[in-house]
């Protein structure tokens, strides 16, 4: 059966708010799998480190399987030790999401994150024999790709993991660009990204609204939405389907993926929930169709 | 005021265009040796063109009282000066001083550094333009001398001071 | 290791090598004209029988010439790089740049003879990272991210056992490389599996009625540039935006800028980095003669115990403004 997972949550959110949102993640929402942990900054990570044990206890105990993410920039000493420090666990799961990750793991059991770059059947080949059980291909994949890489990684006995749902990551760089934007720098940030827990809108010159920042990542200003498109990714092979955490009700947005992969809602019925529960946003899905990522192009034939 | 601006702001008078007419009429048989020599001596240029073998250029000296209409088509070769009034609607137009327009040709320049400086200007095909420099760029040597050159001793002449006073006018221009 | 400070200079054409390997290149860096390299642009590269006639005169020269393979193949299209590699060793080249790990296992395997290089496409910056490919591939020497201090490069030359590449000259990239999808989000073409960067097919320049330009990607104005205002590349990474705090318009990522480390040089060289790396294959065989002249005199007045005296590249920058970006203080980021 297509499993659900819920991605680690990009944005710097309060420990508060975290608690919250995992307790209801716990309680109420059907996805089967959450990843945990800081991958985008790891100035952020101390904010909500002590709540962790915790949380990962919450959501095992309401049976979901959680998996801890690796930074997806390695470069300062933190940066590196909370690389290693996590390589070195064993239960739960751990997702990498930078080589310095899989120099650390070695051949023990991982999953590779969509920082990864696995693009190709070769490259899944390759982390498959170092100990890959599990992949996340990169969002910017079109179909037939996908399809290729997912049937290869299948064969080889891994999971494979597309994302489905909300802002795709399309940069990552050295410098922080919300500190830029508020006139300081990385490590003098006072953590302005608080302040956008969805993201930090950019429009372009003639008023369109384009990207957006999110500490040292630029996103999508659209959310991904490849909901119409699942029963493809499933004939496809893949297992697993990403959602990741907006400032939505992402319970309801998990039961709407639920639900219309199951067959409990129509294709169309779903789709028009998903846009109402994402608000403003606009969806789009031109990567999987190989048009611009920002487009939403509506499905051949649905199915 | 860059140069560009200037030119472009200057209408046009009967006897200007008048002159430029008549000049284009002179340059041409110059024009059609120019190209046909350098499409004989330099054929894999068109193979960087690509697609673009086919695209109307406008090559827009500001200085010069007319315009160039280039299609690279090894087919149908076409150079030809317009007078700016009557030229022709192209896919891709690249408007600069002519010895820098030259300069660019022969790689004396590099034409991203003259874009920078927004001492060159380009409309229209951007990928057309980018085949173009791409395709000139790989050519050993120089097309200015190549060209001076067929036309023997007065031809080299007529260039070198082409280049001393495009020297001399760049300069005036920075003390302004 | 002692630095062997080699200059490694772009080529994006055969007319451009031989300029690079006449100005004094120690070496030279191209790709074929497909997918297989991140400067896929049009009109730009080489054919095979091209890069053949080119390593020739580059070996004549004593030049070594590095094939760039560093995109990322899509799954079901890894052919075009595996035939790209086995072109490039039938040819002789003296080393790959590669970045995806599907195909430095291919190269490691198939023709073990060739050095492998690392591009900064794979984005190794740690220690941990570059061990990773050395240990698995045999990679003999990484191009380091433009996003480290000097210190840090020599702190990692220290933990690493292959030969360190920095960029010296040229566009100064600000995306982590090999992780951005920004051009593939506005035009359906992607950086990773295509090898392009704001392609040329969807760049429009229009000039407004008051001489200033705008520069629009795919129909987004990316930056508008007033009518004597320098301009630089129409990337998104350097364009201007609005934000809820920036009202007025701001360079959300980066101003147009180009890297310029002349005078960090001799630090550099003795930081342990064993070669220089000058970006521009999209650049003019006058870029090309320009900048590997003033690198190559710089080098050898280094090496000879004299004071470089570096020529004035600016010209030939990115909005004509040069920066030394992270190498010399880490406020940059």
């Amino acid at each position: 059966m297509t499993k659900l997972t819920l991605g680690p949550i990009a944005y710097h959110w309060s420990a508060e708010a975290r608690s919250d949102f995992y307790a209801r993640i716990a309680d109420e929402a059907p996805v089967d799998e959450v990843y945990l942990g800081e991958v985008i900054c790891s100035k952020r990570a101390p904010f909500h480190e002590a709540e962790l044990p915790a949380t990962i206890e919450r959501l095992e105990r309401a049976g979901k399987r959680v998996i801890l993410s690796t930074l997806a920039e390695v470069m300062l000493k933190r940066e590196r030790k909370a690389t290693e420090d996590l390589a070195e666990i064993d239960a739960p799961e751990i997702e990498i999401n930078n080589a310095a990750g899989l120099f650390a793991r070695g051949r023990r059991p991982h999953r590779i994150g969509p920082f990864m770059n696995a693009y190709n059947e070769a490259t899944i080949g390759w982390m498959a024999a170092q100990g890959a059980t599990h992949v996340c291909l990169p969002s910017e994949m079109p179909a037939p790709a996908i399809a290729v890489a997912a049937r290869a990684a299948r064969e080889l006995g891994l999971g494979v993991e597309v994302q489905v749902f909300g802002r795709v990551s399309l940069a990552v760089s050295a410098r922080c660009y919300h500190a830029r934007a508020h006139g300081r720098t990385k490590d003098n940030c006072q953590f302005v990204c608080e302040e956008d827990p969805d993201g930090m809108p950019l429009r372009s010159r003639d008023e369109q609204p384009i990207l957006r920042v999110n500490g040292i990542q630029t996103q999508s200003e659209s959310y991904l939405d490849l909901l119409p498109e699942t029963p493809q990714l499933v004939a496809d092979s893949v297992t697993h389907l990403r959602l990741m955490p907006q400032r939505v009700d992402m319970v309801a947005v998990a039961q709407v993926f639920r639900d219309a992969v199951d067959g409990r809602l129509s294709m169309g019925e779903a789709d028009a929930r998903l846009a109402a529960l994402s608000g403003d946003a606009r969806l789009s899905n031109g990567f999987y169709h190989g048009a611009a990522g920002y487009r939403r192009i509506a499905m051949a034939a649905p199915s | 005021m860059s140069i560009h601006a200037d030119v472009n702001t200057r209408p046009p008078g009967p006897g200007r265009t008048a002159a430029a007419r008549l000049a284009c009429v002179l340059i041409q048989p110059f024009l059609s040796r120019v190209v046909r020599r350098t499409a004989a001596r330099h054929p894999s240029l068109f193979a960087r063109l690509g697609p673009h073998q086919t695209t109307d250029f406008l090559i827009d000296p500001v200085e010069l009282p007319f315009a160039l209409h280039l299609r690279p088509d090894p087919e149908a070769l076409v150079f030809r000066a317009v007078p700016r009034d009557a030229a022709p609607h192209t896919g891709a137009v690249i408007r600069g001083r002519f010895l820098l327009l030259l300069e660019l040709v022969d790689s004396e320049q590099d034409g991203d550094a003259a874009f920078f400086s927004r001492d060159l200007e380009v409309s229209g095909d951007t990928e057309a333009v980018v085949r173009l420099r791409n395709a000139l760029d790989d050519i050993d040597g120089s097309l200015a001398e190549e060209t001076a050159a067929m036309f023997g001793a007065p031809g080299r002449a007529m260039l070198a001071r082409l280049r001393r006073a495009y020297l001399n006018d760049t300069k005036g221009q920075e003390c302004i | 290791m002692m630095s062997l400070a080699e200059l490694i200079c772009p080529a994006g054409t055969p007319a451009a090598l031989r300029v690079a390997v006449d100005a004094g290149a120690d070496a030279v860096y191209c790709g074929f004209q497909d997918a297989t390299n991140a400067r896929n642009f049009p009109g730009l590269n080489f054919t095979p029988d091209e890069l053949a006639a080119s390593v020739v005169y580059a070996h004549a020269h004593g030049t070594k010439v590095l094939l760039a393979l560093n995109t990322y193949p899509p799954a079901g299209k890894l052919d075009l790089w595996r035939h790209a590699a086995d072109t490039g060793a039938r040819l002789g080249v003296d080393a790959f740049i590669v970045a995806d790990m599907g195909v430095a296992d291919y190269i490691a395997h198939t023709h073990p003879q060739v050095r492998l290089h690392l591009s900064v496409q794979a984005a190794a910056s740690s220690p941990e990272a570059i061990r990773y490919y050395c240990e698995s591939f045999g990679v003999k020497r990484v191009v380091l991210p433009r996003i480290l201090t000097i210190p840090e490069i020599r702190q990692i030359r220290k933990e690493i056992p292959c030969e360190i590449e920095t960029f010296i000259f040229g566009n100064h990239g600000l995306m982590v490389e090999g992780r951005c999808s920004l051009t593939n989000y506005l035009t359906g073409q992607s950086t990773n599996m295509d090898g392009v960067c704001s392609p040329a097919s969807d760049v429009e320049y229009v000039r407004d009625a008051d001489g200033s330009m705008s520069s629009q990607l795919a129909g987004f104005t990316i930056d508008r540039f007033g009518p004597d205002e320098k301009a630089g590349y129409p990337t998104i990474c350097k364009g201007r935006y609005t934000a809820p705090h920036r009202p007025e318009g701001y360079y959300a990522f980066e101003e147009p800028v180009s890297l310029n480390l002349s005078r960090l040089l001799p630090e550099l060289i003795e930081a342990g980095v064993h070669a220089f790396k000058i970006e521009g294959r999209q650049r003019s065989k006058s870029y090309v003669r320009g900048v590997v002249r003033a690198f190559r005199a710089a080098v050898d007045d280094i090496k000879a115990g004299r004071k470089a005296n570096i020529a004035d590249l600016l010209a030939l920058t990115e909005g004509q403004k040069q920066t030394q970006g992270a190498f010399e203080t880490k406020k940059w980021r």
